[in-house]
């Protein structure tokens, strides 16, 4: 759904959707918007004027509205006067439009990235039992501690090996 | 009072209903900060709630103003079912509440999802977040339930006093296009499940209590929503206007 709207913009609004795309998620500083996947669309509608469509992780996701002003304050600096951020819901957003890279970039700040819930999500056929990897040490055997942690999207677990406590971008 | 606070039309008194469900459950949810049993499970709750405040701030804003909706409208204006204002007493009673009201929200949005903008995006989205509120819920009905005497006599406890606010759940609201005779067979098998489960007994008797004229949808609430109000509204009404 993304990489069809990318496929359609002009050379401006692939530019302001790299700018856009760049912004750090202010709770994951590690992770840009569009390797998130909560980018969701950069329209330009007139001269100066872009149109920018965002979707929340989570209903409640108090991060949006600074990611909002983000935007515009990078889209603003780059030339462009009149910056709508629009917030969709529709379709839902997933964790399987996290990029791989954005996963790799999660699991690189010592959270566990969430596991694919569809068939060749991230780039591959993986089986659901997946099992969750300790970040730090890379063992299989970790143990859940709580279903929420630091942010609504994070599970809190626990490695069994290096008994190092870390979080999870749990599966939604 | 403005326009905004009275909306009509069956699609908003619709989003309206349901936006109060999530917006006074995060309410008692929130009132768990910095008194739950344990840390990580302060945490959960106030996850838990803020899922719940998105979801209420969506609705509201279907139906007219969020702020002027929650913090301008009288106690009869609220169209919440009562279950989700029951106060939150010892934490057996919050997971009995927990596990009524998630099971029935879940299942509710799954319903929606598969109906009419603009309900349906909320819906599609927040079902994936409710199912793991009911998992958090279930957990806990089967740690307390199946635990020592005293959480299992807490938790039976529980169970049969909020029974009797289960009842509304199912009834009708206007401008839903919900199978409610599925949803309240689904979820009297999920729930019967896991109070077997977890070793307790699933209770029995009305599902309404004798004086609940119409209930909550209808503007009738219990006692203790009053005092819920007043805390969440008083700074607001207090204060009309300010801002950070």
């Amino acid at each position: 759904m993304v990489t069809g709207t990318r496929a359609d913009m002009t050379a401006l609004e692939a530019e302001l959707w790299e700018l856009a795309g760049s912004v750090p998620d202010p709770e994951l500083p590690q992770v840009g918007l569009a390797e998130l996947g909560v980018l969701r669309a950069v329209h330009v509608t007139g001269p100066g004027r872009v149109e920018v469509e965002l979707t929340p992780t989570y209903t409640g996701c108090p991060a949006v509205e600074t990611m909002a002003a983000d935007v515009e304050r990078v889209l603003h600096a780059r030339g462009m006067p009149e910056v709508a951020v629009r917030t969709v819901l529709a379709p839902a957003w997933s964790t399987d439009d996290i990029t791989a890279e954005g996963r790799r970039k999660l699991a690189e700040a010592g959270i566990a990235p969430p596991r694919p819930l569809r068939d060749g999500a991230a780039g591959g056929a993986v089986p659901l039992t997946l099992a969750i990897r300790c970040p730090h040490c890379g063992s299989a055997d970790t143990a859940l501690l709580s279903r929420f942690s630091s942010t609504a999207c994070k599970a809190l677990r626990r490695c069994t090996s290096c008994l190092e406590p870390f979080d999870h971008f749990k599966e939604l | 009072m403005s326009t905004a606070a009275r909306p009509d039309g069956p699609g908003t008194m619709a989003a309206l209903a349901l936006g109060d469900d999530a917006l006074i459950l995060a309410q008692r949810l929130g009132e768990w900060a910095g008194h739950a049993p344990e840390l990580e499970e302060e945490v959960a709750l106030a996850n838990i709630a803020l899922d719940l405040l998105g979801q209420a701030r969506t609705l509201l804003t279907l139906s007219g103003d969020e702020d002027e909706l929650a913090f301008r409208r009288e106690e009869r204006d609220f169209r919440n079912v009562q279950l989700v204002e029951q106060p939150n007493g010892d934490f057996a009673h919050t997971i009995a509440r927990q596990l009524y009201f998630s099971t029935y929200q879940e299942l509710l949005y799954g319903q929606l999802a598969g109906g009419t903008e603009p309900l349906s995006a909320l819906a599609a989205k927040a079902v994936k977040e409710c199912a793991y509120h009911r998992d958090h819920a279930e957990q806990w009905t089967l740690r307390l339930g199946d635990g020592t005497e005293e959480s299992h006599r807490r938790m039976q406890t529980a169970l049969d006093a909020l029974w009797r606010y289960t009842g509304e759940l199912f009834r009708p609201v206007e401008g839903l296009d919900v199978a409610w005779d599925t949803l309240e067979d689904t979820w009297r098998a999920s729930v019967t499940g896991i109070v077997t489960q977890a070793t307790l007994t699933p209770p029995e008797g009305p599902q309404a209590a004798p004086w609940a004229a119409g209930a909550g949808r209808q503007g009738v609430h219990t006692e203790p929503f009053g005092r819920l109000l007043a805390e969440m509204q008083h700074l607001h009404r207090s204060h009309p206007g300010a801002s950070w």
